[in-house]
């Protein structure tokens, strides 16, 4: 017979046992969806590797094999990520085959980076209604974020209105006179942008902008338009352009010898598609606004987050162009799926991996701009919403003034 | 230059089928038509989503295989008919709530008209000239549905959801099943209908046209009629083609229709064999499968592979599926004889 | 005024582009009568081939001529591999011959040389023409070699025997074998020259439009028009076609108000049918009688 004492002893060693059994049991505890288990995340993507938009099919590439770099290192909290990634030729109803075809037949976890803001309109309630997280949409269209209606999908880049904003913000301040011609692609993509900068410019707009010039993606070049603005006389052009009417926009204007103030929309900052094609003489004074660094940049060669792509290219990309900015939008973005992943720990439900991606707060990837962090909240699901104005001089683009927030809301 | 004119013998351009290979025989029939009943019942949803974008571009097929197979007009412009199908039964069912059963009548309508209008001035051109009238609707299109003037309906650049419907009565089946049953029903009678016409007075008609317009002209045929009515019937079963697909897609955007899906639907017919209606599935599954499997053969060729899988079809069978089904009912035939 | 005028220039300066391009188009429909689809394609393919041998060191001008003997040879052998095999088949399984060709070689291209554009250099530099910031001297320049390339076809098909031979065997091959022309070569010779033409043009064009896979699908249906515009039997017409093509359409995006601008495409080929529809083998092409 035990004792009094003991009897007690026992009790409570055995509450002990039992308290210390439930809590590392719920710790312990695993919570799997589809598509995740102890050895394996399944990640869907879709990118347009053939038609229009074959250029970005480079950037499923750099996060194919970002991953295949995090799986050589163990993995994300011991899983490996088996990366899915289909062609949909930039065409919505092909889109939508191959993202059911990723949910239902391939059963991944998540839908990673879908680029182009057809595709991921024809995706959005479908993957909404299986809740199906779309994380990170590989589009500035400032429809993504828009929690309460769609809360399973979260944009990543800063939104084209948003950037827009930013370009009338700063005109306002510097050029309150300014003569505005825009040259925008006939797209949801050039049609975001000017709204954005009709919105920042508010009840000025009318007065501002002089000219809007749209252009099809089917032209072969776009001289004749900048010869039609050129009449208008605007001091100020804004050419909200894809990389290569960009670099033909910047080339026809020299070749006229005019020299208006240019802005270039930050899908086409990059120096080795854009600048050095249409010359770098061409291209002295450009602005645009950004958020990531360019890996043409000499300036961040001793940049550790740089040096780190540096690295990764010339292990798992060997003879990548590093001038083309894709590979570092696939790094950055990849990087942050990886982040938003480890924060789930071992509970990889579908909710909580969208419970992760918004609560990023300051996450910095390696690739970003000094300064430009990434924040998400219940609310707010545009990760990025801030940018840097840069100036290109010599060969490179100068940054200028301070990180600029663009935040806008769809509600 | 030469004041002679340049005189050619001018070859039809469409070789002619001959009338009785116009269908499949009956055995062949019934296996075709019991798989199709049977297999969704037995694959998943996705599969049987696959299956119903496959009858779609079967019907917008064998649409383009009545102008071209059966009156001689090339065309390469059948995705203008398709797009505007599918924003008919669009606008119609998110702006005007209407059922989407009834809208699919509606968008036949609306495109036989348009293929209709259409027809009229072609009616000069041919060949190469029509190729390219054709080609330029093609390439309007998109441009027109991106329009600002008509944004309010056609969402513009953004273009439209659309809303899946339910299985009725509460049957107990998937959307994506009820949807395909759906669109078979409607593919089988779409498909009597046409080897109907084919076979009668205004089909004959058709083909004397096709095989030589001149001759058929002489011989009493109002050339004008049937070649618009032919231009009018195809775009019109395009049509109903489109809106089938907006429902199946649930999307409809200015993309997803430009001229790349004419080749395709082009692409299907030859493969099919020209003037073969049956060859209408066998081409549409080159054209929704072909590119999935070039995409798994080699992701950055997936282009070069499928032009050499084409280029392999077309060699081996220049006549596409309809050379063999032939080569098959021969060889079936020669086994019986032995 | 000034705008009118501008604008028919800058007009002139695309309308160049589209013109080269018609002339490989009207070259490949003199031999084969019919259209490559592929025509574009090759020729932007030629071009990245030179621009691989000058970023190997080769200077422009050799870069050019290899590339002008590759493209021609290349035609050869694309016809004969693929095309002759296929000889006795419908017209329209050529038809899908050539898209499968466009497919292959874009495929391809993009893969070799990927899609970030580059840069291609011209000889005859971008400084302004004549003081006009309108025309620049490459554009000058590929104004008079489009007009050179028009005088040296026209000279071929008028009076040389091959030239002759060609055409015949193109428009009534039975015929022309009668009379002991090889027809069958005639065919692969037609697309070499094609080929080579289409090169000419790739490397003309691309310094404006910046060279890339996907730099010629939209010049190819401009060149198409322009060519069925002039008459597809006319080189003279292809390349009146082109400038004309480039001058309606920077009027229609510049005047028709509204819609102009983004229906400039549309609004091009609906004039070109309409002449079609008027004229129909063009405005310079000949009448083809049709025996029944």
């Amino acid at each position: 017979m035990l004792s009094g004492r003991q009897l007690r002893l026992a009790a409570l060693s055995a509450a002990a046992l039992a308290y210390a059994a439930t809590t590392s049991g719920a710790l312990a505890q695993k919570k799997y969806d589809t598509g995740a288990s102890d050895t394996e995340i399944r990640i869907g993507n879709i990118m347009p590797y053939s038609g229009p938009a074959s250029a970005y099919g480079v950037i499923g590439k750099t996060e194919e094999a970002y991953f295949k770099m995090v799986n050589d290192a163990g993995g994300i909290n011991g899983r490996k990520i088996t990366f899915i990634s289909y062609d949909d030729g930039y065409s919505p109803p092909k889109a939508v085959e191959q993202v059911r075809k990723l949910v239902e037949s391939d059963e991944v976890l998540a839908v990673f980076n879908p680029l182009g803001t057809p595709s991921n309109t024809a995706i959005q309630k479908y993957l909404n209604g299986k809740k199906v997280p779309q994380l990170f949409v590989a589009t500035g269209a400032t429809k993504w974020n828009d929690p309460k209606n769609f809360p399973w999908t979260i944009g990543w880049q800063p939104s084209y209105q948003s950037e827009g904003q930013i370009y009338a913000k700063w005109l306002m301040k510097e050029k309150p006179n300014a003569r505005i011609a825009v040259l925008y692609q006939n797209d949801d993509f050039g049609k975001d942008y000017l709204k954005g900068l009709k919105d920042g410019l508010g009840a000025r707009a009318a007065t501002m902008v002089i000219a809007e010039e749209s252009y099809e993606v089917s032209e072969p070049t776009v001289d004749s338009h900048i010869v039609k603005l050129k009449s208008l006389d605007p001091d100020v052009v804004l050419s909200v352009t894809t990389p290569k009417f960009a670099a033909q926009t910047i080339k026809k204007i020299a070749e006229l010898s005019w020299q208006p103030l240019q802005i270039v929309v930050n899908v086409s900052l990059s120096i080795g598609s854009v600048m050095k094609p249409a010359g770098f003489e061409a291209s002295q004074g450009v602005l645009t606004a950004a958020y990531a660094k360019d890996g043409a940049d000499p300036r961040w060669d001793d940049d550790p987050g740089m040096k780190k792509w540096t690295a990764f290219l010339d292990k798992y990309m060997p003879g990548a162009d590093r001038t083309n900015s894709n590979l570092v939008y696939g790094y950055g973005a990849a990087q942050t799926l990886v982040k938003v992943l480890e924060m789930c720990g071992d509970d990889l439900t579908r909710a909580n991996v969208m419970k992760q991606a918004a609560s990023l707060k300051d996450f910095v990837p390696d690739t970003m701009l000094p300064g430009v962090k990434l924040n998400t909240s219940e609310s707010d699901f545009a990760p990025i919403s801030q940018l840097q104005m840069q100036r290109f001089k010599g060969e490179k683009w100068e940054p200028f003034g301070e990180i600029i927030s663009g935040e806008v809301n769809t509600n | 230059m030469s004041a002679a004119e340049d005189v050619a013998t001018d070859h039809a351009a469409v070789a002619a089928v001959p009338k009785k290979a116009l269908a499949l025989g009956p055995a062949a029939s019934l296996v075709i038509l019991l798989l199709l009943i049977a297999t969704p019942l037995f694959v998943k949803n996705f599969i049987i989503f696959q299956m119903t974008m496959w009858l779609i571009y079967a019907i917008a097929v064998l649409a383009l295989n009545i102008l071209t197979g059966g009156s001689g007009q090339f065309s390469l412009g059948q995705s203008a008919f398709y797009a505007l199908g599918a924003y008919t039964s669009a606008i119609l069912m998110e702006h005007f709530n209407v059922n989407y059963v009834l809208t699919l009548p509606v968008s036949g309508a609306v495109c036989f008209l348009a293929g209709y209008l259409f027809g009229k001035p072609a009616l000069r051109l041919s060949g190469i000239y029509l190729a390219l009238a054709t080609f330029a609707l093609a390439t309007a299109m998109p441009q027109l549905l991106k329009l600002g003037v008509f944004e309010h309906w056609t969402g513009g650049v953004q273009g439209l959801v659309v809303t899946k419907p339910d299985a009725p009565f509460a049957l107990p089946m998937s959307q994506d099943m009820w949807l395909y049953y759906f669109t078979l029903a409607i593919s089988i009678g779409i498909y009597l209908a046409s080897v109907n016409l084919l076979r009668s007075r205004s089909g004959r008609a058709m083909m004397a046209i096709r095989d030589n317009e001149i001759a058929a002209s002489a011989m009493g045929v109002d050339v004008a009629l049937y070649k618009t009515l032919a231009f009018g019937v195809s775009a019109g079963i395009t049509g109903v083609a489109g809106g089938l697909g907006a429902i199946a897609v649930q999307f409809v955007a200015p993309d997803g229709y430009t001229i790349t899906l004419a080749i395709a639907l082009f692409l299907g017919m030859v493969v099919g064999g020209v003037g073969w209606l049956p060859g209408s599935l066998a081409g549409s599954a080159f054209i929704v499968f072909v590119p999935n499997i070039a995409e798994g053969i080699s992701k950055g060729l997936s282009g070069a592979v499928f032009g050499i899988i084409l280029i392999v079809i077309i060699f081996v069978v220049p006549h596409g599926a309809r050379q063999v089904a032939y080569g098959a009912q021969h060889l079936i035939g020669k086994l019986r004889r032995n | 005024m000034e705008l009118l005028t501008n604008q028919i220039l800058a007009g002139i300066a695309t309308g160049a582009i589209y013109a080269c391009m018609a002339l490989a188009v009207v070259m490949i429909y003199q031999a084969i009568d019919h259209l490559n689809f592929a025509q574009g394609e090759m020729a932007m393919f030629s071009t990245f081939v030179a621009w691989q041998l000058m970023q190997w060191g080769v200077p422009y001008w050799g870069a050019f001529i290899i590339t002008l003997a590759f493209s021609f040879a290349g035609g050869v052998v694309i016809e004969r591999a693929l095309f002759k095999p296929l000889a006795k088949a419908p017209i329209l399984t050529h038809v899908a011959g050539f898209i499968a060709l466009y497919a292959i070689i874009n495929s391809v291209a993009g893969l070799t040389w990927d899609f970030t554009i580059k840069q291609f250099p011209s000889p005859f530099g971008s400084s302004p023409f004549l003081g006009s910031q309108l025309i620049s001297t490459h554009q000058a320049g590929m104004i008079g070699v489009t007009l050179v390339l028009l005088v040296l076809l026209y000279l071929f098909f008028q009076y040389t025997r091959i030239g002759l031979a060609m055409r015949a065997a193109a428009t009534m091959p039975e015929s022309a074998r009668l009379v002991g022309i090889n027809t069958s070569w005639m065919i692969a010779l037609g697309w070499g020259m094609a080929a080579a033409i289409g090169s000419i043009a790739g490397m003309l064009i691309a310094p404006v439009v910046f060279l890339e896979p996907n730099m010629m699908g939209g010049v190819l249906i401009y060149g198409f028009a322009a060519a069925v515009l002039g008459g597809l039997t006319s080189p003279f017409g292809a390349v009146v076609g082109g400038f004309l093509v480039g001058i309606f359409e920077n009027l229609a995006g510049t005047y028709i108000p509204g819609v102009g601008n983004e229906l400039k495409l549309p609004i091009a080929l609906a004039l070109i049918i309409t002449v079609l529809v008027v004229k129909p083998n063009g405005l310079f092409g000949r009448a083809i009688v049709k025996r029944v």
